[in-house]
């Protein structure tokens, strides 16, 4: 893996909530029918310089359309896309300062790796001697060395996408889209790419777009995240925040692991609201206000890693106690998932980080346990 | 498919190419024949290929044939690849449907219709026949098939390989002549190879619409034959079967090598995740 130079990553600047920052990229009120099938629906979100923003959204819920109007192959049947202010309406492909890394790669089967990198930068009328230097830059950086000069179908599925990789990024341009760059490659070669895409993004101060479906992913290298489904956005927000607020059940259970528990709130406190859930068999407090009346049905997020798990009662098993029996215990090696059977027949999952050797662990198969969790780190849900 | 060797397959494949290649196989065989009576076996020699070389007349036809089915062949790959293009890109345009119809048609329009239609239209204009006509001729007929095979391979063109381009900011133009235009070759090569040996081949549109002093190889042989099988006849058939051979074994051998590569370049994306 190579190493993070210098200064470590600051990640605090947050133009989204400066007002006195204008968006880079705005895409206000986009939708796009393919006849009567909506891809995507209605779709407003600023994207600022410098961002790497974070398409993220199960098959088929439009990412691959909404970046696609962005590099001008599609045109939305509706709303406008602006770049730093400027409608990019009648702007087509070859004149948007932006790249794009094709899902399928694209690559072109009559070229060599080299020439495929370089096509970019010829067509800019770039000096030779710059194209030369940049490309074989650009093949190191995705380690295509020994693979120059190979065409596209003597590559494997990996290889042919560092290609599209390489040959989107050598023109640096100012924004990049990526249609699930890394999906073909493996573990190692993915976070390492990752990490080098980070890099690029901040010495050249890219705006990346990325599509993935992989969540960890999104987390890992975005600065936001937009979650989509059936063509809508669901949530934009920070990393952070989509996993610990998220907005919606959806959200919640799409970015990691949750318990969702089913109540009914019972009384509305200044700072805090109480809910009432046959499922946890228990009084539910949580921190967060949610807008809803007292009686309403919502949903109490809570995420794995959250739940206390202990043999030992603790003090108060009124609220936010809830008692089942281990179930099942998956040994992730550095975690272990306990699957919890509550009272209710309600299955839910806790887990703890291994600090002990497993010899030493206390709870097993068919312990009767209980589960807590404060306030404040459960979320409810309306929807 | 792996059953083996039986005796039926055997004397199918016997019969079935027999029928086919004997009477190509003896014609080939007489060229090479000592003796001026066809019929008669009187030792190898090749001498007639030699006489081939003396015959003007026969020199002349060839000579004629080849300027046709080159000039034909090329403009016909020229219009047949517009046309495939058209069919295959620009949607539901008005018209479409009776266009690609229309531009099936000469497939299998009779030959001798095709041929008097165009003799009929040529004398209307009061059009010289001669060189020009056959090949006008041969251009019209050829084309069709041009497009045919031009289109069937863009059906399978990836398109996103040209938005590529574009987005790397190369024009339409220049990446219709920098990707598609050497993607699709193998298929504009072998259309035009095609064509070149339809044309070599043709008699009967070629009788129709000739004039004076544009005799084509296929007219001269025949009328050569009509007054009796020479050996030399049978050298010069034998060495336009060898050029149409190669011209569609080049053309299929394209066509095969294209398509193994797509599958694939297929099986690779799909195996990728
Ligand atoms: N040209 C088109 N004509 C008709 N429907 C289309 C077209 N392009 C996309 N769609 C539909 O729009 C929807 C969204 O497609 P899109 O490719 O954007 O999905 P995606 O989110 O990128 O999915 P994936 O993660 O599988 O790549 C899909 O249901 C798809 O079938
Ligand atoms: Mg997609």
């Amino acid at each position: 893996m190579t190493e993070a130079g210098g200064a470590p990553r600051h990640k605090t600047v947050e133009p989204w909530n400066d007002p006195g920052q204008s968006p880079y990229i705005q895409i206000a009120g986009v939708s796009k029918r393919f006849g009567a099938f909506v891809a995507v629906d209605n779709v407003s979100v600023d994207i600022f310089k410098g961002e790497f923003f974070a398409l993220l959204g199960p098959s088929g819920c439009g990412k691959t359309t909404l970046l696609r109007m962005l590099a001008g192959f599609e045109e939305p049947s509706q709303g406008r896309i602006m770049l730093e202010g400027e409608d990019m309406s009648t702007v087509p492909p070859y004149q948007r300062p932006v790249n794009m890394m094709f899902q399928s790669y694209a690559l072109f089967p009559h070229m060599t790796v080299e020439s495929n990198i370089a096509f970019g930068l010829k067509q800019d009328r770039v000096p030779k001697d710059e194209i030369v230097r940049r490309v074989a830059e650009m093949i190191q950086l995705v380690q295509l060395d020994d693979f120059a000069k190979r065409k596209p179908h003597q590559l494997s599925g990996g290889q042919r996408q560092r290609v599209a990789l390489a040959r989107s990024l050598v023109k640096k341009p100012k924004m990049l889209l990526l249609d699930e760059p890394l999906g073909a490659l493996d573990k190692k070669l993915r976070e390492q790419t990752q990490f080098e895409l980070m890099n690029i993004q901040e010495e050249l101060g890219i705006t990346f777009v990325i599509v993935t479906h992989d969540q960890e992913e999104a987390m890992t290298v975005s600065s936001r995240i937009a979650v989509m489904d059936h063509g809508r956005i669901i949530q934009v927000a920070t990393p952070a925040e989509i996993y610990e607020y998220p907005n919606s059940r959806y959200v919640a259970e799409f970015i990691g692991d949750v318990n969702t528990l089913e109540g009914r709130i019972t009384q509305l406190g200044t700072d805090f609201i109480e809910i009432k859930s046959a499922q946890a068999a228990c009084r539910i407090r949580a921190g967060h206000g949610v807008e809803a009346p007292v009686g309403g049905a919502v949903w109490v997020a809570i995420r794995p890693e959250k739940l206390n798990i202990s043999v030992t009662p603790p003090d108060d098993t009124s609220v936010n106690c809830m008692r089942g029996e281990v179930w099942d215990i998956g040994y992730l090696g550095n975690l272990s998932i306990y699957h919890v059977r509550l009272e209710s027949g309600q299955m839910v999952t806790s887990c703890l980080t291994n600090q002990t050797r497993l010899v030493e662990r206390a709870i097993t198969w068919e312990d009767s346990v209980y589960l807590t969790w404060a306030p404040s780190s459960c979320v409810v849900l309306t929807g | 498919m792996n059953r083996g060797f039986t005796w039926f397959n055997g004397v199918s494949l016997v019969l079935g190419f027999g029928f086919l290649y004997l009477p190509i196989l003896l014609l080939i065989v007489y060229s090479f024949n000592e003796s001026k009576l066809v019929t008669v076996w009187a030792g190898f020699s090749t001498k007639w290929y030699g006489a081939l070389l003396e015959n003007q007349g026969l020199l002349d036809a060839a000579w004629v044939t080849f300027r046709v089915a080159f000039v034909s062949s090329t403009v016909a790959t020229i219009l047949g690849l517009v046309a495939g293009l058209m069919l295959s890109r620009f949607g539901a345009f008005r018209g479409r449907v009776l266009f690609s119809g229309m531009i099936y048609a000469p497939l299998v329009m009779p030959e001798v219709i095709t041929g008097l239609s165009l003799l009929l239209m040529f004398v209307a204009i009061s059009f010289d026949r001669g060189f020009v006509t056959v090949t006008i001729a041969h251009i019209t007929f050829s084309m069709c098939y041009v497009a045919v095979v031009v289109q069937s391979r863009l059906i399978s063109f990836d398109r996103s390989i040209e938005e590529a381009a574009m987005d790397l900011g190369c024009p339409p133009g220049r990446t219709f002549l920098l990707i598609t235009l050497p993607v699709i070759m193998p298929a504009i090569v072998s259309g035009w190879l095609l064509s070149f040996t339809l044309s070599l081949d043709d008699l009967v549109i070629a009788s129709f619409t000739t004039g004076p002093g544009a005799t084509t190889l296929p007219m001269k042989i025949y009328s050569q034959v009509r007054l009796g099988v020479t050996p030399e006849i049978n050298a010069v058939s034998t060495i336009l079967v060898g050029i149409v051979a190669v011209g569609v074994v080049i053309a299929s051998v394209l066509a095969k090598r294209d398509e193994a590569r797509r599958a694939q370049d297929e099986r690779l994306a799909a195996a990728a995740p």
